[in-house]
């Protein structure tokens, strides 16, 4: 009886971990301690070719925060998640809110947003290779055609940002907006159309009613945005055919430095994971301000921040 | 997933190091003993196309004791990322890997992880330079030649005939001369009366075809890479100013960079009147100025021969059939199946005997106006005297000068001076 008792509460104490273990195990496996060995990486001179050369403390930290080239790459990381991000989001709200109204084959439009999403990432560089082409390409022809001077997509680094925004714009804001569309879909009615009975305007209802009522979702973009946007890799690296960033390293994110130093001409390991730890310290950096913002929100709205909580689920 | 296979590489390197030391102490034995009738199962690990795929079904017909299994990565890339981390790891490679001339640096670090493929049998197959770069300084022999890239100078005839040049492609080898100033002053006659057509698609690509010309470009010593700082480095510096003086001062250059869409695209419109060319660019250049008449390749390269490109067959210390590899992997590269491989693909060989079969210098290139392009490229591969050292840090150093030249030539935002100067500082950043 009371071995069976005991079973029982330990059982009712322990299930609980058990049955959320599988994730932690995982976790630990393929993200804790690769997180753990790169640190351990980083503090050793480690060639890709030949391996371990010794400890050597924090010099590949030194010697990453020395180079101009990362502070180029953090600024370029910045200014491409920026460009994406902020326009990305005004755009997936707009057309989710076109989409939410009464339209004709709805699901047709709404699968439509997706479809740049479903496009493989090689082909739109591709594409947007023909368009941002400096000397050949086609927007650049249309800008001389209507009398404009061309512009140095892969010269100046600002518009190789523009450009490359505009790559990673075409791909997520689809995925975005029917985030959006979800978080919309599940504002209660009645609100909209009490809004609407008091007389407000369509913008005024959009502006007052669906934008605040979305703010736990944008939190939720924001962050996962963040998240990505810090480590883009892909439409840069394709932006052209070295995938180096170009010959000032125009281009070249975070992520494109620590692949240079690790794989590309350097085999340097050692800094490649300095460089890596680097980036992590810079999102953690972020995820604790997107944190603080999070909870200030939330406890300076009250009770109707309650009800939003709600909604987003 | 690269972090734990490299970890891996600590204690595997101990095995393959005892796997190392068994093929020195007995070196080839595939050369020496004969072949058994013992079932054996061989990988074989190819990337693009090495035009083998008959030549297996040939080899098995003759010894029906091996099977082959080919595996064949869609890039070069791929293939060097999964060769070095199994390399290192100590197993999971095939029983023969194909690698590009330009991994050559890192393969000659890990030259104990391979077979010493060296033997009568093979001795004198290839030109020298070709066997020579895949030798390490203690005469160990790591891979089999395949194919290569003699380079030539092909050029737009109907361009060159608007611009009051010779266009036979006999009288445009003899007025390109012997030194590269001579094709410099060759491009300016053209730039001056061809109308805005540059001489030559951009400065790095004269930039490839002068730096492997120096035996030792980068390093001053040619057994273990001892790097010249960049700025005492006086030849290279004067190759980097000679070249972008005659691309941005006597605008020979149409500021392209090559593989960018601009650069593809450019064949169309005709932008440049010639270009550096290994073998393998002639089908580049069919593909991207399809319906351009006036294609043609001239039987000369300035300052001496050029070879860009090509590869060879390793095989792996790691194997479990070191010697039946050898084997296929001597046959595969012999005179005989590599012409076949020529014929299929048209991956150029490397061997002396192919460069004379009736077989290749027939061959005849219908877009570049008939011209006999296994014979020039015969000629051009004999041509090349020189076997430049690749040391560990060649390509990094390599990469800070396309920078500097593609800054100045390509993005033009910086002058020869100032880019140089940037380059100094990356290259001590390298260190």
């Amino acid at each position: 009886m009371m071995w069976h008792h005991r079973l029982s509460r330990w059982d009712v104490k322990s299930a609980p971990y058990l049955y959320i273990a599988p994730f932690f195990i995982l976790f630990a496996l393929v993200g804790l301690f690769p997180l753990l060995y790169t640190g351990w990486v980083a503090l050793n001179k480690w060639s890709l070719i030949t391996g371990n050369q010794g400890f050597i403390g924090f010099g590949n930290f030194s010697y990453v925060l020395d180079q101009p080239r990362f502070w180029d790459a953090v600024v370029n990381t910045f200014s491409i998640f920026l460009l994406s991000s902020v326009p990305q989001m005004i755009i997936a709200i707009a057309i989710a809110s076109v989409l939410d109204a009464n339209l004709r084959a709805k699901t047709f439009w709404r699968m439509g947003v997706l479809v740049p999403f479903v496009v493989a990432p090689v082909a739109v560089s591709l594409v947007f290779g023909q368009l941002f082409a400096d000397q050949s390409g086609v927007i650049n022809a249309i800008l001389t055609n209507i009398g404009l001077d061309p512009i140095g997509w892969h010269s100046e680094r600002f518009w190789s940002h523009i450009a490359i925004a505009s790559m990673v714009n075409f791909r997520w804001t689809g995925y975005n907006t029917l985030i959006f569309l979800a978080a919309m879909q599940a504002i209660p009615r009645d609100v909209i159309e009490a809004a609407v009975v008091d007389g407000a305007s369509r913008w005024r209802t959009f502006f007052h009613v669906t934008v605040p009522m979305l703010r736990p979702t944008i939190i939720f973009v924001v962050i996962t945005s963040t998240i990505g946007g810090l480590q883009i890799f892909d439409e840069p690296r394709m932006y052209d055919n070295f995938g180096l960033g170009g010959p000032d390293r125009e281009w070249m994110t975070v992520t494109m430095y620590l692949y240079e130093l690790g794989w590309g001409s350097q085999r340097n390991l050692g800094r490649s994971a300095a460089a890596a730890w680097l980036l992590f310290l810079i999102i953690v950096l972020f995820a604790v301000v997107n944190y603080a913002i999070t909870q200030r929100i939330s406890t300076t709205e009250g009770r109707p921040a309650k009800t939003r909580k709600v909604v987003a689920r | 997933m690269r972090s734990s296979l490299i970890r891996g590489a600590a204690t595997a390197a101990g095995l393959a190091l005892v796997l190392a030391g068994c093929s020195t102490s007995t070196p080839n034995p595939g050369a020496s003993t004969a072949p058994s009738d013992e079932k054996v199962t061989l990988t074989v690990a190819t990337f693009n196309e090495f035009g083998y795929d008959d030549l297996y079904a040939e080899y098995t017909a003759s010894h029906p004791n091996v099977t082959i299994v080919p595996k064949k990565a869609a890039t070069s890339n791929e293939a060097r990322e999964n060769y070095f981390s199994k390399l290192a790891a100590g197993s999971g490679l095939s029983d023969i890997e194909a690698i590009e001339v330009d991994w050559m640096p890192d393969v000659m670090q890990t030259a104990d992880k391979l077979m010493d493929l060296s033997g009568d049998d093979v001795a004198g197959r290839w030109l020298d330079w070709k066997a020579k770069a895949a030798t390490t300084p203690d005469g160990k022999l790591v891979a089999f030649g395949t194919d290569i890239g003699p380079e030539g100078v092909c050029y737009r005839s109907d361009l060159f005939k608007k611009a009051g040049l010779p266009t036979d492609r006999e009288e445009v080898a003899k007025a390109l001369g012997t030194t590269w100033d001579d094709y410099f002053n060759l491009g300016k006659q053209f730039v001056a009366k061809s109308g805005g057509v540059a001489w030559f698609d951009g400065a790095d690509a004269i930039m490839q075809g002068q730096i492997n010309q120096l035996p030792n470009a980068f390093s001053s010593s040619d057994t273990e890479e001892v790097l010249i700082p960049l700025d005492q480095n006086q030849p290279v510096k004067d190759m980097y100013n000679s070249i972008l003086k005659a691309s941005i001062d006597d605008k020979l250059s149409a500021n392209l960079q090559q593989w960018q869409p601009d650069w593809t695209n450019a064949f169309q419109k005709g932008k440049f009147a010639t270009m550096l060319c290994p073998g393998w660019m002639l089908g580049v250049i069919e593909g991207n100025a399809k319906g351009v008449e006036g294609w043609d390749i001239a039987n000369a390269f300035p300052g001496g021969g050029g070879n860009w490109g090509g590869s060879y067959l390793t095989v792996p210390a790691q194997g479990a059939h070191q010697a039946a590899a050898r084997e296929l992997a001597a046959w595969l590269t012999a005179p005989e199946q590599q012409i076949k491989a020529f014929k299929a693909k048209g991956t150029f060989p490397s061997q002396v005997e192919a460069l004379s079969s009736p077989d290749l210098l027939g061959v005849k290139n219908a877009f570049f106006n008939d011209a006999p392009t296994g014979q020039i490229l015969a000629d051009r591969a004999k041509a090349v005297t020189i076997v430049p050292f690749k040391g560990p840090q060649y390509f990094a150093v390599r990469g800070v000068l396309s920078d500097a030249i593609n800054r100045v030539d390509i993005t033009k935002k910086q002058t020869a001076a100032d880019s140089w100067a940037q380059a100094v500082k990356e290259f001590e950043a390298l260190g």
